[in-house]
């Protein structure tokens, strides 16, 4: 059924798609296995790469026009006739426009609506804020029974829209625009749900990211190691909710230096996810936040936003950096504590 | 294929009941909608006790006709419907609006049975039915799947985007009733925000729309009887009927009332009520007889 048996797909396409053609072929994959699954989308089946699947499935491919707030509500309604809708549009208009129709015909019915939400965080670039989505992990994350997925590029797409269908409730995965570059070159580097990857092991201080700053990421760690002799461990938290607990109070107790990096605002998205695992475990740490510091992002090509907000390897390292200073003991004293 | 004396008869005797338990179960509970309850009682009677083809020993068969209360705050009277068919026993019904209850102010598709989806936010009951009828097709079934939405809910421009992909995809399988009672919490619909000309912006949305006194069994019956003539074509339009009814309809002192929207009743109140309706009826029963009858 869902579990991606038989599918043809390699990773030697992955370097020449996108992480929405990827999904567009993935999906027409798994529905030749599974007769529930059917897409939908809102006049974007072209720019969310549905139209691929389309393609291959006209029959079972529903374009509901500009209207995002039917669309999830038609998701629905096919979710509760025994269908798994995949509903495919802008992230923004996903999370905000149709923020309704998710968390209560979708969410509170506990539907197997699987969101595949593209263009997210400031990856539409000159498009502006109008088409910027840095709200949606927040929004997402507060909706019981959402599971909340940011895969890290093409080839983490794939495996979490094959995960999504044998989900028995809501999914939403956040995907870009599609020009991210890879970043795993294998599918096979044990993918699971709620269960983050460690991208490279480190004892001195824990980054930990999501969605192509996991890339970026992973480059900060390696010139850090290179330029400043620092071991930095990385964590790939494709899923924001469940939260990978386990692996955040491991990072708090082996390297007591966190820093989460995101394409979103650093309020109600990975970074509040993490701290909050952090607090609850009455475990001091040094904890910083790099992504959109709540305010809007400017017009721009992505490179040159990401460059803005720190998003990208040089700016992570810096902030990795000044972090160093932030120590902490074991002992009771508290006044020389940060 | 009208009702015959017998028939039209039962389903009177089965609205008035219906309209009975609103008003027990809002004077037992301390609120309910009980205007917009009382305004689709005979549409709900008439789907649930003739047309719909349901089967309440198997709530979940997949091949039944689907329904949605898109005004889903006439959950008070949707619920009585649930129950007199047999859905649930009556007396669960006693939990109305308590703490942990199944049942309160707007239905839950999760914890009651024979509800098909939960429903509350206005707008949102109609685009999970065309989903619904969407997936029926897909499935290749021919269950039908009926919507009811109220007047004051067509404001909600969802309403609008559901209907136009209503009638893109043909939904002959879909029929959507308006209860069209003419007002809404704040005052009368064409005040507030004007609907009219109703039914022709309806048959421009591509609708095949049908206009009925809400009341009138025979008419109702009529209009699902063609809906579902409409509904055995290989192409054609979705129906949809615009139910003329009457707010607070049957209870005398709530009849065309803004202020029966939502409210309560109290022991003198209930007492009116209950004679309203039996004078409204000519049933030779009276309430008490009738009551968890």
């Amino acid at each position: 059924m869902g579990d991606g048996t038989g599918t043809t797909w390699t990773c030697y396409d992955a370097a020449t798609m996108t992480a929405r053609e990827i999904y567009g072929h993935v999906l027409a994959e798994l529905s030749d296995a599974d007769p529930r699954i059917v897409g939908l989308t809102a006049d974007l089946a072209k720019s969310t790469a549905i139209a691929i699947y389309e393609r291959r499935h006209p029959d079972r491919f529903f374009n509901m026009g500009i209207a995002e707030q039917n669309l999830m509500g038609v998701a629905a309604g096919m979710a509760k006739t025994g269908l798994i809708p995949f509903a495919s549009t802008f992230a923004a208009f996903a999370s905000m426009r149709a923020a309704e129709q998710v968390r209560t015909d979708i969410a509170y019915q506990n539907l197997p609506v699987k969101i595949i939400a593209t263009h997210a965080g400031v990856s539409f670039g000159s498009a502006g804020t109008t088409h910027h989505c840095t709200e949606d992990l927040a929004i997402m994350r507060s909706f019981a029974n959402m599971t909340v997925i940011v895969p890290a590029d093409g080839t983490e797409t794939a495996n979490a829209v094959r995960a999504a269908v044998d989900i028995p409730g809501p999914v939403y995965i956040r995907i870009g625009r599609g020009f991210e570059p890879p970043f795993y070159d294998s599918e096979d580097y044990g993918f699971e749900v709620g269960r983050s990857h460690t991208v490279r092991d480190g004892s001195d201080v824990t980054i930990i990211a999501c969605g192509i700053a996991v890339l970026q990421s992973a480059e900060a760690a390696r010139l850090l190691q290179e330029h400043d002799g620092l071991s930095v461990r990385v964590l790939n938290m494709h899923t924001i909710k469940p939260i990978d607990r386990e692996a955040v109070l491991n990072a708090v107790s082996d390297t007591r230096r966190i820093l989460t990096v995101e394409e979103h605002n650093v309020l109600g998205g990975l970074g509040s996810a993490v701290s909050e695992v952090i607090v609850e475990s009455g475990k001091g740490c040094a904890f910083q936040k790099l992504g959109i510091p709540d305010e809007y992002s400017p017009v721009g090509y992505p490179e040159d936003l990401y460059a803005h907000f720190h998003l990208e390897a040089n700016g992570i390292a810096d902030h990795v950096r000044s972090m160093l200073d932030l120590e902490f003991e074991e002992d009771e004293d508290w006044e020389d504590e940060v | 294929m009208g009702l015959d004396d017998e028939q039209r008869r039962r389903l009177q005797d089965q609205a008035l009941d219906i309209r009975r338990d609103i008003v027990e179960i809002t004077h037992r509970s301390g609120g309910a909608h009980i205007g917009g309850g009382l305004s689709v009682v005979d549409i709900l009677v008439l789907l649930y006790f003739k047309h719909l083809n349901i089967d309440p020993q198997r709530p979940d068969w997949e091949d039944r006709d689907r329904f949605v209360l898109s005004k889903g705050h006439a959950a008070v009277a949707f619920v009585a419907v649930l129950a007199r068919r047999g859905f649930f026993p009556f007396e669960e019904l006693d939990t109305f609006n308590t703490f942990g209850s199944a049942f309160g102010m707007h239905p839950d598709s999760l914890r009651i049975t024979g509800c098909d989806a939960s429903t509350g936010s206005l707008g949102h009951g109609l685009p999970m039915a065309v989903g619904m009828a969407l997936a029926a097709r897909r499935l290749g079934k021919t269950f039908r799947t009926f919507c009811v939405l109220g007047d004051g809910e067509c404001n909600e421009g969802v309403v609008w985007e559901a209907l136009m992909s209503a009638a893109h995809y043909s939904l002959t399988n879909l029929i959507t009733i308006v209860d069209r009672n003419r007002l809404m919490i704040d005052g009368p619909t064409e005040e507030i925000m004007s609907l009219e000309p109703l039914e022709e912006k309806l048959s421009a949305f591509g609708h095949e729309v049908l206009s009925v006194n809400g009341h009138d069994l025979d008419e109702l019956s009529e209009a699902f009887d063609r809906a579902e003539r409409v509904a055995q074509a290989a192409e054609g339009k979705p129906v949809c009927i615009v139910a003329h009814t009457v707010k607070g309809k049957g209870v005398d002192f709530m009849e065309g009332q803004v202020a029966w929207h939502y409210g309560s009743i109290d022991d003198e109140l209930r007492r009116k009520a209950r004679a309203s309706l039996d004078r409204s009826s000519g049933d030779e029963r009276s309430s008490e007889e009738v009551l968890h009858g």
